[in-house]
């Protein structure tokens, strides 16, 4: 173990050396010459501390405020975009397949499709809709309730009548959907 | 006896090796530090080793910079013992294309900009390249896109606190290189 010389040669008095030098003297073992050596994060921070009166805005340059400006738009841009997709905005009302209507579900309104067996009667509210009555016998689409997600479909199928969410860009998720 | 001792094979270390040694040394504890920081959503990290990189980018040269953040990636997984882990390719995607990105931003005039354009561009790219693989081999379904924005926020975010720390590294004076002397 000689830790002197060794440290005195590789430059333990460097620049910041006052700083690290008094860490280095409580670490065991491994000497000043060493741990100077392998730690250049160490003599790095120890540069910026004495070097700290700068202000933090100086070390930035024009190209980075703006390019910084750009990417915290980007990214507020990003987040009603991500979020809102996979949220139903349109209600697609169909009558032995054909398309009758398309019901955007910004606001509240009813609508009613005369089928087969009577008149299926269709509620909306911003962002759902359900199928508020039918004179289908056993109320499968009625009792469905609010369809609130994307490609969400009730089928009243005695009177021949679908009801189905739609999102932006389609339906073009999903080849096929089962229930 | 003698002839037998003799045959210990010596790979000549250059001071390109030495320095390289270094920064990836500081790089890969920055890593195990931050390894015991508690993320609140898996993926999400300071990337604090990064400061490493941009400043040998700076100072030394892409080719040192991407030693550094490769090493940093493979010696650090192996530390924290994630090595061939899912992780592991995450991080080696990023660190991938975060380089790609720095090797074109290096040529930005430093007139303009400065490593806090690189350090977030190469935070974008981290993002990118570790979404890009996980769509394609962890998570096969567009809904990992749907964690985009809170990548993109904590990219935004570390990516300029990591640029401002690596520009007030690089604003001070360069110390003299701690090269070992022969036979020391």
């Amino acid at each position: 173990m000689k830790p002197s010389s060794d440290g005195a040669r590789t430059g333990c008095a460097t620049g910041a050396a006052d700083v690290s030098r008094e860490a280095h003297l409580s670490a065991p073992a491994t000497g000043c010459g060493r741990g100077m050596r392998s730690h250049p994060l160490r003599e790095m921070m120890a540069q910026a501390a004495a070097a700290s009166d700068a202000p933090w805005r100086a070390l930035l340059k024009p190209g980075d405020c703006l390019l910084l400006l750009a990417a915290a738009l980007l990214v507020a841009a990003s987040y009603p975009l991500l979020w809102s997709a996979g949220t139903a905005d349109r209600a697609t009302v169909r009558l032995d397949g054909q398309l009758v209507t398309e019901l955007a579900l910004n606001a509240s309104r009813k609508f009613s499709v005369a089928g087969a067996i009577g008149t299926t009667v269709i509620e909306v509210r911003p962002g759902r809709a359900r199928v508020l009555s039918d004179p289908g016998p056993r109320q499968y689409c009625v009792q469905q309730g609010w369809l609130t997600r994307v490609n969400a479909v009730a089928i009243c199928a005695p009177n021949h009548v679908t009801l189905q969410l739609s999102a932006r860009g389609g339906n073009g998720a999903y080849d096929t959907l089962n229930y | 006896m003698a002839p037998m001792t003799r045959s210990t094979i010596e790979l000549p270390v250059t001071a390109d090796d030495y320095r390289i040694a270094r920064h990836a040394a500081a790089a890969i504890a920055l890593t195990v530090a931050e390894a015991a920081l508690p993320s609140p959503l898996p993926g999400i990290k300071p990337g604090l080793a990064n400061i490493i990189v941009l400043v040998v980018l700076a100072r030394h040269g892409w080719r040192d910079a991407a030693w550094v953040s490769l090493l940093r990636v493979v010696a650090g997984s192996l530390v924290i013992g994630q090595f061939l882990a899912p992780g592991f390719f995450l991080a080696l995607a990023g660190a991938l294309a975060s380089l790609g990105v720095l090797a074109l931003a290096q040529h930005l005039s430093p007139r303009w900009f400065g490593p806090v354009s690189a350090s977030v561009l190469a935070a974008f790219a981290h993002i990118g390249g570790q979404l890009a693989l996980a769509r394609i081999w962890l998570v096969p379904h567009d809904g990992v896109f749907y964690l985009l924005p809170l990548f993109a926020t904590a990219a935004l975010v570390f990516g300029t606190i990591n640029g401002l720390v690596a520009a007030r590294l690089l604003a001070t004076p360069v110390a003299e290189p701690l090269l070992p002397k022969a036979g020391s």
